[in-house]
């Protein structure tokens, strides 16, 4: 059976996922600037689509009663998962997506194999390599996100969870893994495939599995690089340009992402990965060593704010967790209408995946103008009356600047000390993800305001509304 | 083959990492849910093994192959236009 509609031959097709492949890097060349995003995006989307139309129309085609259904269910499922998803759960759904390109990747190579497994030797010796690669690496993105994703859900537990020789264990098993290719690549039987993609599996879940909540950005973003990879291996197998091209730029993305957001916590990626890290340290030192915290209250910030020419407000991940976003906005809506300038300044791990404050705070209607990141915020601080600091902890540490004894030291920080006045909304005395106490908390010009961030930043707004 | 493929790669790589440095962090979250909405274009790959599989497994995981794989497609781009539409100016959000 096939479609009532002319059908197109392979050279026909090939040219449209060239198009497509175009439409994708004009796509992401328009992401450059938020005015233009939008269309980007669209225009990717496009590409997209041309290139799946082209497929379906190409000479040759069949099995419409398992192609259309398949379409359809998947349309409708990614459909309601992109309307009812919260913009806080962002990082889960890039987190599962990524697995899921992952696991079709593994699919394809595996259905390539079998086909051709059969006949020895039917199927050209290096996409047998590529077929096996490409299992290989789309089963450790696939079980690697499902961790990851459950992890950032809270099924799983945030913590490293680790056992003795682990590093060891996973090293063994990758070279396992490497010989079943092998012997697969050998003797062309199914079994050795499966073998491949089992090890592989299990490779993905003890990977991730030590890995910290804290640390999630840079393993999201290298599991994206990874979900490109799978895309481009599958390329490989299937000799397609469209999927090399779409999945490199894919796995461009995800391996810069993954190099910044390492850089931003002040850790290698190697580290990051095999460091176990991302829990909280024993022995921390304690607040409060050579100096002593200044307690204000919601009025007398409310005055100080009032008063500013310019506020600057550091947002960190607590207020997302307060669900705090909207008040804040609300409270900038209060102090603008008073001819307060108010800025927020953007660290690059404020939220829990790469460029999220931003979203959470475009979504609570702030305008992105008002949002910097740390390069454009730190010249602002001087110029600033107040610095609010709302959730952020490790990234607002001087120490970072000049102390070499402490473990954020020459990580990039916002330089919020420069400002005239600091003002910290915190539950408690905590210490942060990296377990360092905050020694801006004893600076004269700091003040602490404890409490819920919601519930402080409520008071403000009425005091600000009273004063 | 595969020498071709993997030229194409290398120039890919190349290009994707001027692109993606030049993307301001204000918008690396939809970055990242934009370009995983285009790996899915696995998609075609899992089309093109739908058409040819023959036994009830083959018919089986292809039909799964397409299902995922689509997810990742409608769901990403749609996700990130959603994202998108909520970066707007003063000027812009006073006109809503």
């Amino acid at each position: 059976m096939s479609l009532p509609v002319a059908v197109v031959g392979q050279s026909a097709v090939d040219v449209v996922y060239l198009i497509a492949a175009i439409a994708f890097i004009l796509g992401i060349r328009r992401l450059a600037s938020a005015t233009t995003a939008r269309s980007g995006n669209i225009l990717a989307a496009g590409g997209m689509l041309l290139a799946i139309l082209f497929t379906l129309l190409r000479d040759g085609m069949g099995n419409w009663q398992l192609i259309f259904p398949a379409l359809a269910v998947g349309a409708l499922i990614g459909l309601f998962a992109a309307r009812l998803v919260k913009m806080t759960a962002m990082p889960q759904m890039v987190a599962i997506f990524n697995g899921l390109g992952g696991g079709a990747a593994v699919l394809v190579a595996f259905s390539e194999y079998q086909r051709f497994a059969p006949l020895p030797s039917a199927l050209p010796g290096d996409l047998l390599g590529a077929s096996l690669f490409s299992a290989l690496i789309g089963a450790v993105t696939l079980s690697g996100s499902v961790i990851a994703f459950g992890k950032l859900q809270e099924l799983l537990p945030g913590a490293p969870t680790v056992f003795a020789k682990q590093q060891l264990f996973n090293g063994a098993l990758f070279v396992l893994a490497l010989a079943f290719a092998v012997v697969a690549g050998i003797t062309e039987d199914g079994i050795w495939i499966a073998l491949v993609i089992v090890a592989a599996l299990v490779l993905g879940v003890l990977f991730v599995l030590p890995i910290g909540g804290a640390d999630m950005p840079v393993v999201i973003a290298f599991l994206n690089a990874f979900s490109g990879l799978s895309a481009v291996s599958a390329g490989f197998v299937l000799s397609n340009n469209a999927l090399i091209i779409g999945g490199t730029l894919v796995g461009a993305s995800g391996t810069l992402l993954t190099l910044l957001m390492a850089r931003a916590m002040n850790r290698s990626v190697a580290n990051v990965l095999f460091g176990a890290f991302g829990q909280v340290q024993e022995g921390a030192v304690a607040v409060g060593d050579g100096g002593t915290v200044r307690e204000t209250s919601a009025d007398d910030v409310a005055i100080m704010l009032k008063y500013a020419s310019q506020v600057m407000v550091v947002p960190g991940y607590g207020l997302a967790v307060a669900q705090a976003q909207h008040t804040v906005r609300e409270l900038a809506d209060v102090l603008e209408e008073g001819g307060v300038q108010v800025k927020y300044a953007i660290h690059p791990v404020a939220g829990r995946m790469p460029g999220h404050m931003n979203v959470l705070l475009a979504e609570a209607n702030v305008p992105y103008p008002q949002l910097l990141d740390m390069d454009d915020a730190n010249p602002e601080f001087p110029r600033s009356q107040v610095a609010l600091v709302i959730g952020a902890n490790d990234v607002t540490n001087p120490a970072a600047r000049h102390n070499q004894a402490s473990p954020l030291y020459g990580m990039p920080i916002l330089d919020v000390d420069r400002a005239e006045n600091v003002v910290v909304l915190k539950r408690s005395m905590n210490p942060g993800f990296a377990g360092v106490s905050n020694e801006l908390y004893v600076n004269p010009k700091c003040a602490m305001l404890f409490g819920d961030a919601k519930a402080s930043l409520e008071a403000l707004i009425a005091s600000a509304k009273a004063a | 083959m595969l020498i071709a493929s993997i030229t194409i790669f290398v120039v890919a790589a190349f290009l994707g990492f001027v692109l993606i440095s030049r993307i301001p962090t204000l918008l690396h979250t939809p970055l990242m849910s934009g370009t995983n909405a285009i790996s899915g274009i696995v998609l075609v790959g899992a089309l093109l093994i739908a058409s040819a599989a023959d036994s009830a497994l083959e018919q089986s995981l292809a039909f799964v192959a397409i299902v995922i794989a689509t997810i990742n497609v409608v769901g990403g781009f749609l996700v990130t236009d959603r994202m998108l539409e909520m970066f707007k100016r003063k000027d812009e959000k006073a006109d809503e």
